[in-house]
């Protein structure tokens, strides 16, 4: 018999057509979609090829590439992304290892790695370079303070280096330690049974097995030193990175160039980070679960051995202690009369904030509500995306999820210049939403798209573990797509989606490099202000801003936490 | 339940395609599938996995579209219904119940949908409740339930609504093997009770000859046979199902003679054939050519073993079962089974035994090759 799949696949779009509700929301967010993701890029592209008659296709490219200070920057961000994301492989490694097979024993490790845990989810920009300056700039603490030095070279690539590395490691540790729990201990027993020591074990079946994961999160990290803004902007010095430079010409730092070389270096960027996320997503995201074998079924022998115990704990103790101390010394940095010169304690920079007519308060609300608005509509948006993707099947079903990803890809600052070369005068220069651009709405839509892939992602991975015929039960009893969203879908992915709602008002709230290219001075971003007072030398009010975010990253994670148990003991208790 | 709604269901020529994801190759998971329900009958598809039972289900709630074919309920054609809208309930495989409801409240689901009003809903769901044996869980949420009552929650959730069609995948594949036996005469009695159409998948073929009217017997898209548990047990209609339901010997045999005769049980013909050069006649209600080379089924249980009889025969297995004993012998080139029940007051062969089997002809089946 003739296999024809026309009827079926007729049938299903039928049934899909009769469904309103869907078919809204289906088209409503393609054309978010369209218009905030795809189009803005599509302006950017289209604007590097924009040239003076006479020149050739590519010639702002040509152009760019010829320019000393675009290979230089090329030439650093490549060599800091590489070395920073090794170390953070290594150091992450490290921290991953020692979780799963060594008893930490102390309480004073437990909590460092607890506290190392939660980084990645806090984590503001500046707080890192801030108190590294603080401990090895020209005034540090340690540089000056200890051994009288009178200049440091922390500034530059060791600076940044140091403070990337820092910020990435907990990343890999986290993504390290999920793989490493799904390798099942009795692979490892059974070639210990064989006769192999421990290095043998490690080295023949823990390592290989862990290996495409371990790439995963190196490029992961990559991708993230490559797009960095805030910390090249701060304790770069004289070293400029794709990221700051496309900043740089966009705000007139550099005088040379168009606006099409301007492009031309953003679309650079954009396809460096872009490739990589491919590879990345599709190549090693998918192998690095595949060569696991599935869940661990029973607890592992931790190693006993105090050779190797012992100076494991010291490296992880050691690095972790210095994180934490890092993130204290703002606070300190917060308090400090003189930076560098006068240690004493002082409140006058919270004063100078938080009190009659200072700026704390009002760059307080507006970045929490922009963050909080974002957050409401990034979690709202990720789980249609995740539920509609994942529950149903129509054409365009993969490239809704592929589109809604792609914002991994993008770096900051490029997201930034697309909006600019998007909206100032309009869709497609029509004046239509051109009064976005500069109003705090450019703000929240650029949050949204950024957190997005975020959320998008965790409710793909709980949509995922709901059996798929208690839905079908719900849509075969008579309830419609709606209904069942409602009625069984969303009670059933409230944990996920309150932790998607903190996440990115986290992200939101600590995000920097798209935001700094869209703000206006009207609205008091707290880490545009932040980098705005370093650009200063007023590192005392920074410090105050950057002890805010950080204290309120770890407000929020106290109150996802108390939600979650919250509604644990209810499940529990019924 | 007062009402009761009985919908005769047509699948006219179905046919499912689904692409193999390694090759990329399309095949026919279902293929030119067509048969009637009766209003109120019970049938069982029933075949190994992936011989396209569950597809079948699944096409009639409406979660997968035929390629080809029409499915009709009465006279209306459904093909482009949603589920929502059709007039189905399902029992599923792993209950699907609504983890975040209670007992009353997953029963009720349905009904609330319907709009109807809340004392009509009450009285409805404690009824069902009381019909399923589940009185006074209401308020239990499905989680502290037993496997067997988040079973009758899922089988009450289906009736409460009244559906024309009460579709069944594997609902009794999680049970223990006990539960299993008292669960699916407790769906039977359910379902006699309330009169209703239903469609019931399963792998399980004690199971499917337990519940079912009709069975439908399937495999790698097609249908092999359609027909009463009893008829497809002693008449199956190929090797195929002779294999699938219940035990079966084949023996290779060449037809001599085919006489027609009138029987009062129904066997049109006997026939003749000749095993290994041993004459044997069987009264059959199909008539072989002469000469042609057949097949003969032979049930374990329909088979005697003697110290004289018709086929020569030497023990290889002979294990004690408790309610009989279990043989294997071997006949020329032939493996057989054979179940000897109450073996306590017979003799017992052992293992390297020669014995004899009997049969009456009437307990064979003969497949044309």
């Amino acid at each position: 018999m003739k296999s024809n799949t026309k009827q079926g696949k007729e049938l299903d779009r039928k049934k899909l057509l009769s469904d309103p509700i869907l078919m809204i929301i289906i088209t409503g967010i393609s054309v978010l979609l369209i218009l905030f993701v795809i189009y803005p890029l599509i302006m950017l592209i289209g604007e590097s090829f924009e040239v003076e008659p006479g020149e050739g296709f590519l010639a702002n490219y040509v152009n760019v590439f010829k320019m000393s200070t675009f290979k230089s920057a090329l030439a650093n961000t490549l060599t800091i992304g590489v070395i920073s994301s090794l170390l953070a492989t290594v150091v992450g490694f490290i921290f991953a290892y020692v979780d799963a097979y060594i008893d930490l024993k102390s309480g004073f490790l437990k909590a460092i790695f607890n506290i190392v845990a939660t980084l990645p989810i806090v984590s503001p920009p500046f707080v890192l370079a801030l108190s590294a300056l603080f401990l090895f700039g020209n005034a540090g603490l340690v540089t000056r303070g200890i051994f009288g030095m009178l200049s440091s070279n922390i500034k530059g690539y060791p600076g940044i280096i140091l403070v990337q590395t820092l910020t990435y490691f907990p990343t890999v540790y986290l993504m390290l330690k999920g793989l490493l729990k799904n390798i099942d201990p009795s692979l490892e027993e059974a070639v210990r049974n064989m006769g192999a020591s421990r290095p043998r074990e490690f080295f023949t079946v823990t390592l290989p097995l862990l290996l495409p994961g371990i790439g995963n999160a190196f490029l992961v990290c990559f991708l993230e030193s490559c797009a960095d803004f805030a910390n090249p902007m701060l304790i770069g010095g004289n070293i400029d990175t794709l990221a700051t430079s496309i900043y740089l010409q966009y705000t007139g730092g550099w005088s040379t160039g168009s606006a099409g070389n301007a492009a031309a270096m953003a679309v650079y960027l954009l396809m460096i980070t872009t490739v990589f996320f491919l590879i990345q997503k599709y190549v090693l995201e998918a192998r690095s679960v595949a060569t696991l074998t599935g869940k661990a079924s029973r607890a592992r022998i931790l190693i006993e051995d105090k050779s190797v115990t012992v100076p494991l704990k010291i490296v992880a103790g050691v690095i972790g202690s210095f994180v934490v101390i890092m993130y204290l010394c703002v606070f300190y940095g917060s308090i400090m009369t003189v930076w560098g010169r006068n240690y004493h304690p002082t409140l006058k920079w919270w004063k100078y904030l938080f009190s009659g007519s200072g700026e704390g308060f009002k760059a307080f609300g507006v970045s929490f509500g922009l963050a909080f608005i974002s957050a409401c509509l990034t979690s709202l948006f990720a789980m249609l995306i995740a539920y509609i993707v994942v529950k149903k099947r129509f054409v365009g079903r993969k490239a809704i999820e592929f589109v809604s990803m792609l914002a991994m890809a993008v770096p900051g600052t490029v997201l930034g210049v697309a909006y600019i070369r998007g909206f100032v005068t309009g869709v497609f220069h029509s004046g239509f939403l051109a009064g976005i651009y500069g109003s705090s709405a450019i703000l929240i839509i650029v949050f949204v798209v950024r957190s997005l892939p975020v959320g998008v992602r965790s409710g793909i991975s709980a949509l995922n573990q709901i059996d798929k015929s208690i839905e079908e039960s719900a849509y075969d009893m008579g309830a419609n797509t709606a209904k069942v969203f409602s009625s069984v879908t969303l009670p059933l992915i409230k944990d996920s989606f309150f932790s998607g709602l903190i996440t990115s008002f986290v992200r939101s709230i600590t995000s920097i490099s798209a935001v700094i290219l869209l703000v206006t001075p009207r609205i008091p971003f707290i880490t545009v202000r932040i980098n705005a007072y370093a650009d200063n030398g007023n590192f005392g009010v920074a410090c105050v801003y950057a002890t805010v975010l950080i204290l309120l990253g770890y407000a929020s994670i106290g109150i996802l936490d108390l939600m979650t148990k919250k509604l644990t003991i209810k499940k529990t208790e019924i | 339940m007062n009402q009761k709604k009985q919908m005769p269901v047509k699948l006219e020529h179905i046919t499912k395609v689904y692409t193999n994801p390694k090759t990329k190759r399309n095949f026919n998971a279902v293929d030119d599938v067509d048969f009637v329900i009766k209003p109120g009958e019970f049938i069982t598809l029933l075949g190994p996995s992936g011989c396209g039972k569950t597809t079948t289900l699944r096409m009639i709630a409406g979660f997968e579209s035929p390629d080809a074919g029409e499915i009709y309920f009465g006279d209306q054609a459904i093909n482009a219904l949603t589920p929502n809208k059709r007039d189905t309930a399902m029992v599923f495989q792993s209950y699907a119940l609504l983890p975040h409801y209670n007992v009353f409240d997953n029963v009720a689901y349905g009904l609330k949908l319907r709009k109807l009003p809340k004392d009509e809903i009450r009285r409805k769901v404690l009824g069902i409740l009381k019909l399923v044996g589940l009185e006074g869980t209401e308020d239990r949420m499905t989680n502290q339930l037993s496997g067997g009552q988040q079973q009758r929650v899922a089988l009450a959730r289906a009736l409460v609504i009244e559906p024309a069609v009460l579709l069944f995948d594997e609902p009794l594949s999680n049970l223990d093997a006990k539960l299993r036996v008292s669960m699916r005469t407790e769906i039977r009695r359910i379902q006699q009770e309330v009169g209703i159409t239903a469609v019931y998948v399963t792998h399980d073929q004690s199971e499917a000859m337990a519940i079912s009217d009709r069975i439908i017997i399937m495999d790698k898209g097609h249908i092999m046979q359609m027909d009463t548990p009893q008829m497809v047990y002693y008449h199956p209609a190929n090797h195929f199902v002779a294999d699938f339901i219940g035990e079966a010997n084949f023996l290779p045999a060449k037809v001599l003679e085919v006489y027609k005769v009138t029987d009062p049980k129904k066997y049109g013909f006997v026939v003749k054939v000749s095993l290994n050069g041993t004459n044997v006649e069987i009264l059959s209600n199909n008539g072989p050519k002469p000469g042609c080379d057949c097949e003969l089924v032979l049930r374990p249980e329909s088979t005697t073993i003697a110290d004289d009889g018709i086929l020569e025969c030497k023990v290889i297995v002979s294990t004690f079962m408790g309610s009989h004993q279990y043989y294997q012998v071997k006949y020329n080139d032939c493996t057989l089974k054979i179940t000897d029940y109450n073996p306590r007051l017979k003799k017992v062969y052992q293992v390297g035994d020669k014995a004899f089997l009997n049969f009456d002809p009437t307990n064979l089946q003969i497949l044309e090759k």
